[in-house]
Protein backbone atom coordinates (compact mmCIF):
# COMPACT_ATOMS: atom_id res chain seq x y z
CA UNK A 1 0.00 0.00 0.00
CA UNK A 2 1.16 3.65 -0.37
CA UNK A 3 2.64 5.17 2.37
CA UNK A 4 -0.40 7.14 4.17
CA UNK A 5 -0.17 10.62 5.05
CA UNK A 6 -2.72 13.83 5.59
CA UNK A 7 -4.84 15.26 2.95
CA UNK A 8 -7.63 17.57 3.29
CA UNK A 9 -10.90 15.95 1.69
CA UNK A 10 -13.76 18.36 1.07
CA UNK A 11 -17.03 16.37 0.55
CA UNK A 12 -19.85 17.20 -1.67
CA UNK A 13 -24.03 16.67 -1.47
CA UNK A 14 -24.25 15.88 -5.49
CA UNK A 15 -21.38 14.41 -8.04
CA UNK A 16 -22.32 17.36 -10.00
CA UNK A 17 -20.77 19.68 -7.39
CA UNK A 18 -17.95 17.50 -7.23
CA UNK A 19 -17.22 18.21 -10.99
CA UNK A 20 -17.72 21.65 -10.66
CA UNK A 21 -15.23 21.88 -8.05
CA UNK A 22 -12.68 20.19 -10.33
CA UNK A 23 -12.97 22.65 -12.94
CA UNK A 24 -12.90 25.33 -10.24
CA UNK A 25 -9.50 24.12 -8.94
CA UNK A 26 -8.25 23.40 -12.02
CA UNK A 27 -8.78 26.77 -13.90
CA UNK A 28 -7.34 28.61 -10.49
CA UNK A 29 -4.33 26.56 -10.47
CA UNK A 30 -5.45 24.72 -7.26
CA UNK A 31 -3.96 21.08 -7.24
CA UNK A 32 -5.89 18.01 -6.15
CA UNK A 33 -7.90 15.38 -7.57
CA UNK A 34 -11.14 13.88 -7.23
CA UNK A 35 -11.60 10.86 -5.46
CA UNK A 36 -13.88 8.50 -3.98
CA UNK A 37 -15.14 9.91 -0.03
CA UNK A 38 -13.27 7.52 2.31
CA UNK A 39 -15.25 5.47 4.42
CA UNK A 40 -14.13 6.93 7.72
CA UNK A 41 -15.49 10.46 6.61
CA UNK A 42 -18.81 8.53 5.55
CA UNK A 43 -20.18 5.86 4.52
CA UNK A 44 -22.16 7.26 2.03
CA UNK A 45 -20.42 7.35 -0.98
CA UNK A 46 -19.82 9.87 -3.66
CA UNK A 47 -16.83 12.07 -4.51
CA UNK A 48 -14.33 13.99 -3.12
CA UNK A 49 -11.58 16.78 -3.88
CA UNK A 50 -8.29 15.79 -2.51
CA UNK A 51 -5.70 18.23 -1.88
CA UNK A 52 -3.01 19.47 0.29
CA UNK A 53 -4.10 20.21 3.33
CA UNK A 54 -2.45 23.53 3.19
CA UNK A 55 -4.50 24.57 0.78
CA UNK A 56 -7.21 24.75 2.84
CA UNK A 57 -7.71 27.99 2.56
CA UNK A 58 -7.54 29.44 -1.12
CA UNK A 59 -9.73 25.66 -1.60
CA UNK A 60 -12.26 27.03 0.64
CA UNK A 61 -12.03 30.87 -0.35
CA UNK A 62 -12.67 29.45 -3.85
CA UNK A 63 -15.86 27.67 -3.59
CA UNK A 64 -17.33 30.02 -1.64
CA UNK A 65 -16.83 32.73 -4.33
CA UNK A 66 -18.77 30.39 -7.04
CA UNK A 67 -21.24 29.27 -4.03
CA UNK A 68 -20.37 25.90 -4.80
CA UNK A 69 -22.05 24.09 -1.81
CA UNK A 70 -19.75 21.78 0.35
CA UNK A 71 -20.90 19.16 2.34
CA UNK A 72 -17.49 19.58 4.72
CA UNK A 73 -13.53 19.54 4.91
CA UNK A 74 -11.88 17.23 6.58
CA UNK A 75 -8.44 16.06 7.36
CA UNK A 76 -7.54 12.43 6.95
CA UNK A 77 -4.59 9.99 7.07
CA UNK A 78 -4.94 8.92 3.14
CA UNK B 1 -34.85 9.68 -49.37
CA UNK B 2 -36.18 13.34 -48.59
CA UNK B 3 -36.38 13.59 -44.98
CA UNK B 4 -39.13 16.19 -43.86
CA UNK B 5 -39.93 14.68 -40.66
CA UNK B 6 -37.66 16.40 -38.21
CA UNK B 7 -40.28 17.76 -35.51
CA UNK B 8 -40.28 14.10 -34.74
CA UNK B 9 -37.07 13.28 -34.97
CA UNK B 10 -34.13 15.18 -36.86
CA UNK B 11 -32.58 12.06 -38.38
CA UNK B 12 -29.77 13.57 -40.02
CA UNK B 13 -27.17 14.65 -37.33
CA UNK B 14 -23.82 16.66 -37.36
CA UNK B 15 -21.34 14.01 -37.66
CA UNK B 16 -19.77 15.24 -34.49
CA UNK B 17 -22.57 14.09 -32.61
CA UNK B 18 -22.17 10.50 -34.39
CA UNK B 19 -18.60 10.28 -33.54
CA UNK B 20 -19.29 11.77 -29.64
CA UNK B 21 -21.35 9.03 -28.86
CA UNK B 22 -19.04 6.28 -30.09
CA UNK B 23 -16.32 7.57 -28.70
CA UNK B 24 -18.66 7.64 -25.32
CA UNK B 25 -19.80 3.96 -25.64
CA UNK B 26 -15.86 3.27 -25.87
CA UNK B 27 -14.75 5.22 -23.29
CA UNK B 28 -17.49 6.67 -20.34
CA UNK B 29 -17.97 4.32 -17.53
CA UNK B 30 -20.91 5.55 -15.06
CA UNK B 31 -21.28 8.63 -13.89
CA UNK B 32 -21.00 9.89 -10.33
CA UNK B 33 -20.51 5.98 -9.03
CA UNK B 34 -16.45 6.08 -9.11
CA UNK B 35 -13.47 7.83 -9.36
CA UNK B 36 -11.28 5.61 -11.86
CA UNK B 37 -10.33 7.54 -15.31
CA UNK B 38 -13.96 5.99 -16.94
CA UNK B 39 -16.23 6.87 -14.72
CA UNK B 40 -14.89 10.62 -14.28
CA UNK B 41 -14.68 10.86 -17.78
CA UNK B 42 -18.32 10.30 -17.89
CA UNK B 43 -18.94 12.68 -14.90
CA UNK B 44 -17.18 15.05 -16.53
CA UNK B 45 -19.09 15.18 -19.91
CA UNK B 46 -22.22 15.24 -18.55
CA UNK B 47 -21.38 18.31 -16.14
CA UNK B 48 -20.21 19.92 -19.65
CA UNK B 49 -23.43 19.13 -21.13
CA UNK B 50 -25.20 20.71 -18.14
CA UNK B 51 -23.15 23.72 -17.96
CA UNK B 52 -23.49 23.85 -22.39
CA UNK B 53 -27.23 23.79 -21.96
CA UNK B 54 -27.12 26.53 -18.86
CA UNK B 55 -25.33 28.71 -20.91
CA UNK B 56 -28.01 27.95 -23.88
CA UNK B 57 -31.15 28.37 -22.10
CA UNK B 58 -29.95 30.98 -19.79
CA UNK B 59 -30.50 28.78 -16.85
CA UNK B 60 -29.10 30.37 -13.66
CA UNK B 61 -27.18 26.89 -12.62
CA UNK B 62 -25.93 24.05 -14.08
CA UNK B 63 -26.48 21.86 -11.45
CA UNK B 64 -29.99 22.91 -11.91
CA UNK B 65 -29.79 21.29 -15.43
CA UNK B 66 -31.30 17.85 -14.49
CA UNK B 67 -31.35 15.24 -17.38
CA UNK B 68 -34.36 12.84 -18.76
CA UNK B 69 -34.95 10.59 -21.59
CA UNK B 70 -36.68 12.89 -23.47
CA UNK B 71 -39.32 16.01 -22.90
CA UNK B 72 -42.23 14.01 -22.29
CA UNK B 73 -40.07 12.70 -19.04
CA UNK B 74 -39.36 16.17 -18.28
CA UNK B 75 -42.93 17.19 -18.24
CA UNK B 76 -43.96 14.38 -15.85
CA UNK B 77 -41.56 15.29 -13.55
CA UNK B 78 -42.33 19.01 -13.41
CA UNK B 79 -46.17 18.38 -14.05
CA UNK B 80 -46.53 16.15 -11.39
CA UNK B 81 -43.84 17.17 -8.95
CA UNK B 82 -45.18 20.80 -8.83
CA UNK B 83 -49.07 21.11 -7.86
CA UNK B 84 -51.17 19.82 -5.14
CA UNK B 85 -55.08 19.16 -4.41
CA UNK B 86 -56.57 22.66 -5.20
CA UNK B 87 -54.31 24.54 -7.15
CA UNK B 88 -55.47 25.62 -10.87
CA UNK B 89 -52.59 25.60 -13.89
CA UNK B 90 -53.46 27.49 -17.05
CA UNK B 91 -52.86 25.63 -20.10
CA UNK B 92 -53.47 26.23 -23.94
CA UNK B 93 -55.21 24.35 -26.99
CA UNK B 94 -51.86 24.10 -28.34
CA UNK B 95 -50.28 21.65 -26.03
CA UNK B 96 -48.95 18.15 -27.52
CA UNK B 97 -50.37 14.98 -25.35
CA UNK B 98 -46.86 15.25 -23.26
CA UNK B 99 -48.14 18.46 -21.47
CA UNK B 100 -51.75 17.19 -21.77
CA UNK B 101 -51.70 13.73 -20.22
CA UNK B 102 -49.46 14.65 -17.25
CA UNK B 103 -52.43 18.08 -16.65
CA UNK B 104 -55.27 15.62 -17.24
CA UNK B 105 -53.99 13.20 -14.74
CA UNK B 106 -53.35 16.22 -12.13
CA UNK B 107 -56.75 16.88 -12.66
CA UNK B 108 -57.74 13.20 -11.78
CA UNK B 109 -56.37 14.19 -7.77
CA UNK B 110 -58.12 17.83 -7.60
CA UNK B 111 -55.99 20.13 -9.83
CA UNK B 112 -57.68 22.45 -11.89
CA UNK B 113 -56.96 23.42 -15.27
CA UNK B 114 -58.30 25.59 -17.90
CA UNK B 115 -57.26 25.69 -21.18
CA UNK B 116 -56.62 28.86 -23.53
CA UNK B 117 -58.50 28.56 -26.15
CA UNK B 118 -56.93 28.72 -29.96
CA UNK B 119 -58.80 30.51 -32.82
CA UNK B 120 -59.51 27.88 -36.46
CA UNK B 121 -56.37 29.08 -37.17
CA UNK B 122 -54.74 27.87 -34.24
CA UNK B 123 -53.70 31.24 -32.47
CA UNK B 124 -54.74 32.47 -28.91
CA UNK B 125 -55.63 35.60 -27.14
CA UNK B 126 -52.91 36.44 -24.76
CA UNK B 127 -55.71 38.47 -22.99
CA UNK B 128 -57.15 35.40 -22.01
CA UNK B 129 -54.75 34.66 -19.88
CA UNK B 130 -56.02 37.34 -17.57
CA UNK B 131 -60.12 36.15 -18.11
CA UNK B 132 -58.75 32.38 -16.66
CA UNK B 133 -56.96 33.58 -13.59
CA UNK B 134 -57.86 32.65 -10.51
CA UNK B 135 -56.96 33.24 -6.74
CA UNK B 136 -55.73 29.43 -6.76
CA UNK B 137 -53.49 29.81 -9.92
CA UNK B 138 -50.19 28.37 -9.25
CA UNK B 139 -49.02 27.91 -13.01
CA UNK B 140 -49.07 28.87 -16.62
CA UNK B 141 -47.95 25.36 -18.70
CA UNK B 142 -47.63 25.42 -22.43
CA UNK B 143 -45.65 24.75 -25.41
CA UNK B 144 -42.73 27.40 -27.21
CA UNK B 145 -44.66 26.56 -30.20
CA UNK B 146 -47.15 24.21 -31.39
CA UNK B 147 -45.73 20.80 -33.03
CA UNK B 148 -48.31 20.98 -35.77
CA UNK B 149 -48.98 24.76 -36.94
CA UNK B 150 -45.66 25.46 -36.10
CA UNK B 151 -47.09 28.71 -34.70
CA UNK B 152 -44.91 30.18 -31.50
CA UNK B 153 -46.46 31.41 -28.36
CA UNK B 154 -44.77 34.79 -27.12
CA UNK B 155 -42.57 32.99 -23.97
CA UNK B 156 -41.49 36.80 -23.14
CA UNK B 157 -45.62 37.78 -22.65
CA UNK B 158 -46.72 34.86 -20.96
CA UNK B 159 -43.38 35.14 -18.74
CA UNK B 160 -43.90 38.73 -18.01
CA UNK B 161 -47.30 38.13 -16.86
CA UNK B 162 -46.85 34.83 -14.47
CA UNK B 163 -43.90 37.23 -12.67
CA UNK B 164 -46.50 39.63 -12.41
CA UNK B 165 -49.24 36.95 -10.84
CA UNK B 166 -46.46 35.38 -8.63
CA UNK B 167 -47.19 32.00 -11.38
CA UNK B 168 -44.52 29.67 -11.93
CA UNK B 169 -44.13 29.25 -15.54
CA UNK B 170 -43.42 25.50 -16.88
CA UNK B 171 -42.22 25.38 -20.84
CA UNK B 172 -42.50 22.90 -23.30
CA UNK B 173 -39.36 24.02 -25.36
CA UNK B 174 -39.34 20.77 -27.93
CA UNK B 175 -39.99 22.18 -30.85
CA UNK B 176 -37.76 25.82 -30.35
CA UNK B 177 -35.03 24.50 -28.29
CA UNK B 178 -31.85 25.25 -30.04
CA UNK B 179 -33.43 27.01 -32.91
CA UNK B 180 -35.02 29.90 -31.39
CA UNK B 181 -33.20 31.91 -28.57
CA UNK B 182 -34.57 30.84 -24.72
CA UNK B 183 -33.30 32.96 -22.10
CA UNK B 184 -35.57 31.42 -18.67
CA UNK B 185 -34.08 34.48 -16.52
CA UNK B 186 -35.36 36.91 -19.22
CA UNK B 187 -38.66 35.03 -19.69
CA UNK B 188 -38.99 34.32 -16.18
CA UNK B 189 -39.55 30.03 -16.85
CA UNK B 190 -39.25 28.44 -13.69
CA UNK B 191 -39.01 24.68 -15.66
CA UNK B 192 -37.84 24.57 -18.76
CA UNK B 193 -38.40 21.15 -20.38
CA UNK B 194 -36.49 19.91 -23.67
CA UNK B 195 -35.62 16.57 -25.50
CA UNK B 196 -32.47 16.12 -27.77
CA UNK B 197 -33.49 14.65 -30.43
CA UNK B 198 -35.46 17.14 -32.56
CA UNK B 199 -34.24 20.51 -32.98
CA UNK B 200 -30.93 20.14 -31.00
CA UNK B 201 -29.96 17.59 -33.28
CA UNK B 202 -28.72 15.76 -30.41
CA UNK B 203 -29.38 11.56 -30.00
CA UNK B 204 -32.92 10.01 -28.95
CA UNK B 205 -33.02 8.91 -25.27
CA UNK B 206 -31.38 12.90 -24.18
CA UNK B 207 -33.72 15.64 -22.87
CA UNK B 208 -34.09 17.61 -19.67
CA UNK B 209 -35.36 20.10 -17.86
CA UNK B 210 -33.83 23.58 -16.38
CA UNK B 211 -35.01 24.53 -13.03
CA UNK B 212 -34.73 28.04 -11.98
CA UNK B 213 -33.56 28.83 -8.42
CA UNK B 214 -35.95 28.36 -5.60
CA UNK B 215 -37.91 26.17 -7.42
CA UNK B 216 -38.56 23.01 -5.76
CA UNK B 217 -39.57 19.88 -7.60
CA UNK B 218 -40.99 16.73 -6.08
CA UNK B 219 -38.90 13.77 -7.29
CA UNK B 220 -41.23 11.29 -9.16
CA UNK B 221 -38.68 8.89 -9.49
CA UNK B 222 -36.37 8.03 -6.54
CA UNK B 223 -33.73 5.25 -6.75
CA UNK B 224 -29.70 5.18 -7.02
CA UNK B 225 -27.57 7.99 -6.68
CA UNK B 226 -24.20 7.00 -6.25
CA UNK B 227 -24.29 9.63 -3.13
CA UNK B 228 -25.68 9.98 -0.23
CA UNK B 229 -26.10 6.11 -0.16
CA UNK B 230 -27.61 6.16 3.37
CA UNK B 231 -30.48 8.65 3.44
CA UNK B 232 -33.39 7.11 2.90
CA UNK B 233 -35.25 9.59 0.68
CA UNK B 234 -34.06 11.28 -2.45
CA UNK B 235 -30.89 13.61 -1.91
CA UNK B 236 -33.06 16.96 -2.31
CA UNK B 237 -29.75 18.58 -3.75
CA UNK B 238 -30.51 19.65 -7.30
CA UNK B 239 -29.75 17.82 -10.27
CA UNK B 240 -29.81 14.59 -8.12
CA UNK B 241 -33.22 15.34 -6.30
CA UNK B 242 -34.37 14.83 -9.96
CA UNK B 243 -32.29 12.47 -11.27
CA UNK B 244 -32.33 8.12 -9.98
CA UNK B 245 -30.43 6.04 -11.98
CA UNK B 246 -27.74 5.68 -14.23
CA UNK B 247 -28.03 9.01 -16.75
CA UNK B 248 -27.73 8.33 -20.39
CA UNK B 249 -24.14 9.65 -20.60
CA UNK B 250 -23.21 8.09 -24.04
CA UNK B 251 -26.42 10.12 -25.39
CA UNK B 252 -25.72 13.16 -23.31
CA UNK B 253 -22.09 13.55 -24.59
CA UNK B 254 -24.32 13.38 -27.99
CA UNK B 255 -25.88 16.06 -27.15
CA UNK B 256 -23.35 18.21 -26.14
CA UNK B 257 -21.77 17.56 -29.53
CA UNK B 258 -25.09 18.45 -30.75
CA UNK B 259 -25.24 21.77 -28.68
CA UNK B 260 -21.25 22.71 -29.45
CA UNK B 261 -22.45 22.27 -32.99
CA UNK B 262 -25.29 24.52 -32.99
CA UNK B 263 -22.83 27.33 -30.99
CA UNK B 264 -20.59 27.27 -33.38
CA UNK B 265 -22.58 27.21 -36.27
CA UNK B 266 -25.06 30.11 -35.11
CA UNK B 267 -28.47 29.43 -33.86
CA UNK B 268 -29.36 32.21 -36.11
CA UNK B 269 -27.68 30.93 -38.62
CA UNK B 270 -29.79 27.54 -38.24
CA UNK B 271 -32.74 29.29 -37.75
CA UNK B 272 -32.81 31.05 -41.34
CA UNK B 273 -31.84 28.15 -42.82
CA UNK B 274 -35.04 26.58 -41.43
CA UNK B 275 -37.45 29.02 -41.98
CA UNK B 276 -36.62 30.12 -45.40
CA UNK B 277 -37.13 26.83 -46.82
CA UNK B 278 -39.93 26.04 -44.62
CA UNK B 279 -41.38 29.30 -46.04
CA UNK B 280 -40.23 28.44 -49.77
CA UNK B 281 -42.79 25.04 -49.33
CA UNK B 282 -45.59 26.98 -47.93
CA UNK B 283 -44.84 29.79 -50.96
CA UNK B 284 -45.06 26.55 -53.33
CA UNK B 285 -48.19 25.20 -52.35
CA UNK B 286 -50.33 27.29 -50.35
CA UNK B 287 -52.37 28.09 -53.84
CA UNK B 288 -52.57 25.07 -55.00
CA UNK B 289 -56.16 23.52 -56.13
CA UNK B 290 -56.92 21.68 -53.31
CA UNK B 291 -54.39 22.72 -50.50
CA UNK B 292 -55.62 23.33 -47.12
CA UNK B 293 -52.64 25.31 -45.16
CA UNK B 294 -53.15 24.29 -40.96
CA UNK B 295 -51.85 27.61 -38.90
CA UNK B 296 -51.29 31.07 -39.27
CA UNK B 297 -48.44 32.21 -41.49
CA UNK B 298 -48.56 35.84 -41.18
CA UNK B 299 -45.45 36.32 -38.95
CA UNK B 300 -42.53 34.90 -40.83
CA UNK B 301 -40.93 34.11 -36.92
CA UNK B 302 -42.48 30.24 -36.96
CA UNK B 303 -41.23 27.40 -36.65
CA UNK B 304 -40.13 25.56 -39.78
CA UNK B 305 -43.32 23.32 -39.55
CA UNK B 306 -46.22 23.34 -42.54
CA UNK B 307 -48.91 21.27 -42.14
CA UNK B 308 -51.66 20.94 -44.97
CA UNK B 309 -54.36 18.72 -46.27
CA UNK B 310 -55.63 18.12 -49.64
CA UNK B 311 -59.13 18.39 -50.03
CA UNK B 312 -60.74 15.66 -48.04
CA UNK B 313 -58.04 13.33 -48.59
CA UNK B 314 -57.21 11.37 -45.32
CA UNK B 315 -53.59 12.40 -44.13
CA UNK B 316 -52.41 8.92 -43.95
CA UNK B 317 -53.05 8.37 -47.17
CA UNK B 318 -51.50 11.27 -48.58
CA UNK B 319 -48.06 10.69 -46.38
CA UNK B 320 -48.05 6.91 -47.17
CA UNK B 321 -48.56 8.04 -51.75
CA UNK B 322 -45.28 10.62 -50.60
CA UNK B 323 -43.43 8.05 -48.75
CA UNK B 324 -44.42 5.58 -51.56
CA UNK B 325 -44.30 7.24 -54.96
CA UNK B 326 -41.97 10.28 -54.29
CA UNK B 327 -39.70 9.09 -51.60
CA UNK B 328 -40.37 11.66 -49.36
CA UNK B 329 -40.98 11.54 -45.41
CA UNK B 330 -43.43 13.31 -43.80
CA UNK B 331 -45.79 12.59 -40.63
CA UNK B 332 -49.72 12.22 -41.17
CA UNK B 333 -52.21 12.37 -38.15
CA UNK B 334 -53.14 13.93 -35.23
CA UNK B 335 -49.27 14.79 -34.12
CA UNK B 336 -50.14 14.22 -30.37
CA UNK B 337 -52.09 17.57 -30.34
CA UNK B 338 -55.96 16.19 -30.25
CA UNK B 339 -56.99 20.01 -28.53
CA UNK B 340 -55.08 21.47 -31.52
CA UNK B 341 -56.78 19.30 -34.16
CA UNK B 342 -60.27 20.22 -32.62
CA UNK B 343 -59.26 24.01 -33.06
CA UNK B 344 -58.82 23.28 -36.25
CA UNK B 345 -61.46 21.15 -37.89
CA UNK B 346 -59.05 18.52 -38.64
CA UNK B 347 -59.79 15.62 -35.64
CA UNK B 348 -61.12 13.35 -38.66
CA UNK B 349 -58.80 14.25 -41.70
CA UNK B 350 -55.48 14.63 -39.17
CA UNK B 351 -52.96 16.84 -41.34
CA UNK B 352 -49.97 16.12 -43.14
CA UNK B 353 -46.82 17.64 -41.62
CA UNK B 354 -44.19 18.58 -43.79
CA UNK B 355 -41.10 19.70 -41.07
CA UNK B 356 -37.08 21.09 -42.04
CA UNK B 357 -34.16 20.80 -40.43
CA UNK B 358 -30.92 22.19 -40.74
CA UNK B 359 -29.46 19.70 -43.32
CA UNK B 360 -32.70 19.94 -45.94
CA UNK B 361 -31.53 21.64 -49.03
CA UNK B 362 -33.85 23.67 -51.49
CA UNK B 363 -33.55 20.94 -54.22
CA UNK B 364 -35.36 18.85 -51.56
CA UNK B 365 -37.83 21.72 -50.98
CA UNK B 366 -38.43 22.27 -54.34
CA UNK B 367 -39.05 18.42 -55.20
CA UNK B 368 -41.74 18.06 -52.13
CA UNK B 369 -43.50 21.16 -53.61
CA UNK B 370 -44.00 19.40 -57.05
CA UNK B 371 -45.17 16.44 -55.65
CA UNK B 372 -48.09 18.08 -53.50
CA UNK B 373 -49.06 20.02 -56.30
CA UNK B 374 -48.85 16.84 -58.58
CA UNK B 375 -51.28 14.86 -55.90
CA UNK B 376 -53.19 18.34 -55.64
CA UNK B 377 -54.24 17.12 -59.26
CA UNK B 378 -55.00 13.97 -58.92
Amino acid sequence: MREKKQWLIVTFYTTSAAMAAEKACEQAGLPGRIIPVPREITSDCGLGWRTEPENRERTEALFQSLALETDGYHICML
Amino acid sequence: MIYLDNAATTLHKPSCVIDAVVNAMRTMGNSGRSAHAESLAASRTIYAAREALADLFGCARADHVCFTANSTEALNIAISGLFAPGDHVLSTDLEHNSVLRPLYREMERGVSVSFLPASRKGCIDYAGFDRLLQANTKAVVCTAGSNLTGNLLDLTRIGAFCAAHGLLFVVDASQTAGVFPIDMRAQHISVLCFTGHKSLMGPQGTGGLCVAEGVDIRPWCVGGTGVQTFLPSQPPQYPTRLEAGTRNGHGIAGLLAAVNFIRETGMDAIRTHELALARRFYEGVKDADGVRICGDFSDPVRAPVVALNIRDEESSVMADALAEDYDIAVRAGAHCAPRMHEALGTVEQGAVRFSFGYYNTEEETDAAIAAVRELAEQ
